[in-house]
């Protein structure tokens, strides 16, 4: 048991970790060896970092920054790219990454510091889309239309979206050429149009997805639904989306 | 961009199966009846283009203008797009490379393919009736023949695939399962139209085209 655990102990884990000063900064690599625990993740690694900032060389360097909350896949705070791949660091198992664990900021977003990133472009195309359900009034307007249970159990899957920008580091088409806001505001028009009061407003959020920058900024490369942790149907919903917004174009055209 | 770019995307979408795809398959028919009834029957088929109504009218808004659209605004969308095929290995993210890839080498070629062949007509440097020799001319020369195998398999992928992508775009494949199921159609597709051209190829390759048999073909037919 002893010498188990010395073993333990004695076992690093070894990260490069691409680093950023401020958002003008050019970027550059420090490697880092982590002590080993049993079932670490990659933010637990993170913490010990910032715990004993030195790096694999033994001098002192600033601790690395990086952004989480909820440590349990539901927030999209800490997404990162790590072995190449954008995903979140909380359910990253280090036990199960190939090593020197790589780990970079998705610099599809701007990068605030190290691993920190402004998803801002995210919420504001939500914003853009009207992903809500306008209920306010100056009265009290009453209960909705009740959902099918059919069609909630699919709104369902489509409501786990936690804008964490994985699908939008996928894509090949969002970039700084390409106005196109990505997969997964698309796919909560969707969900709000599914809805049988969001429904109500559905044509302002088609007419969104319309504008420049719009669906039309899919080149169907169907990397977002490779790449959604949260398994989300996004080229379905963008699919769907097409139809809809094709039949709202006829619609317009034909004055109905 | 400035303005909407819905619309002239979706168009350009469009284009690529309503005119042109529906261009591809004559123009595909056309060359394998070199292959199908030799310069006979290839000179037979010229003459049933030739013969229908208002045919400079139908090239021009059928074929040119459609063509000349899809590939400049083709160009652009090229422009806007990171190819992350090595990041993302996935198929479909392969074929959303390759159809870029695919749509410059289509670009090229059929410029090239266009100057060389109906431009010369329109200047009066080759004769209807000598097109097939004049194919004959152009492929022997193992340069352009590769060319021609090059420009032709990658236009044709860029049909096929980019009629699975109309039928994405234009919402009427909308599961995974009907954008399988269309995948693999248009893969069949992409193999039989890419087959009907490259056996044209090899019919202008032969002899038959070569300038000795035209000679003797038009002697016996005229003599």
């Amino acid at each position: 048991m002893a010498t188990t655990a010395t073993a333990t102990a004695q076992r690093k884990v070894k990260f490069v970790i691409t680093r950023k000063d401020s958002p003008d900064a050019a970027s550059y690599t420090e490697e880092f060896e982590v002590p080993y625990r049993p079932n670490m993740n990659v933010i637990s690694a993170l913490m010990e970092i910032q715990r004993n900032p030195v790096k694999a060389d033994g001098a002192k360097t600033a601790p690395v920054c990086w952004e989480s909350n909820c440590l349990e896949e539901v927030c999209g705070a800490c997404s990162m790219v790590i072995n190449g791949k954008p995903r979140q660091a909380c359910s990253s198992l280090v036990d199960k990454l190939e090593q020197p664990i790589r780990l970079e900021p998705m610099s599809t977003f701007p990068v605030v510091r190290d691993l920190v990133i402004n998803r801002e472009r995210m919420f504001n195309a939500l914003k853009k889309v009207k992903a809500w359900i306008p209920i306010d009034g100056t009265y009290d307007l009453g209960p909705g239309p009740r959902m099918a249970e059919s069609k909630r159990q699919w709104a369902y899957e489509l409501s786990k979206c936690m804008t964490c920008g994985v699908c939008l580091e996928a894509c090949p088409n969002v970039n700084d050429r390409n106005s196109f806001i990505g997969p997964a505001s698309i796919s909560q028009v969707r969900l709000f149009n599914a809805h049988p009061t969001g429904e109500m407003n559905a044509h302002e959020r088609l007419e969104a997805l319309m504008e420049e920058g719009g669906i039309e900024g899919c080149g169907n490369s169907q990397n977002c639904v490779r790449s959604c942790p949260k398994g989300i149907p996004l080229t379905t919903s963008i699919a769907a989306m097409n139809r809809d917004t094709t039949k709202h174009m006829f619609k317009q055209w034909l004055g109905m | 961009m400035a303005g909407n770019s819905y619309l002239p995307r979706k168009i350009h979408s469009l284009l690529g199966v309503i005119p042109l795809g529906l261009f591809i398959v004559e123009h595909a028919l056309t060359n394998y009846s070199a292959y199908e009834g030799g310069a006979e029957g290839f000179s037979k088929s010229i003459d049933f283009l030739n013969s229908v109504p208002l045919v400079f009218w139908l090239e021009l808004f059928v074929i040119w203008l459609p063509i000349l659209f899809h590939g400049v605004y083709g160009l652009y969308i090229a422009y806007q797009s990171n190819l992350n095929s090595g990041r993302f290995s996935y198929g479909r993210n392969w074929a959303f490379t390759m159809q870029r890839i695919t749509g410059v080498i289509t670009f090229i070629f059929i410029a090239w393919h266009f100057y060389e062949t109906r431009f010369q007509v329109t200047l009066g440097n080759v004769k209807h009736e000598d097109l097939g020799q004049h194919m004959n001319d152009i492929l022997s020369n193992p340069v352009a023949l590769t060319a021609y195998i090059i420009g032709v398999v990658a236009a044709m992928f860029h049909f096929a695939n980019g009629l699975w992508a109309f039928l994405v775009s234009w919402g009427i494949t909308v599961g995974p399962r009907a954008q399988k199921v269309s995948s693999n159609i248009c893969m069949v597709i992409f193999v039989i139209l890419s087959v009907l051209f490259l056996l044209s190829l090899v019919a202008f390759r032969g002899d038959e085209f070569s300038s000795e048999a035209a000679a003797a073909l038009s002697a016996v037919s005229f003599g």
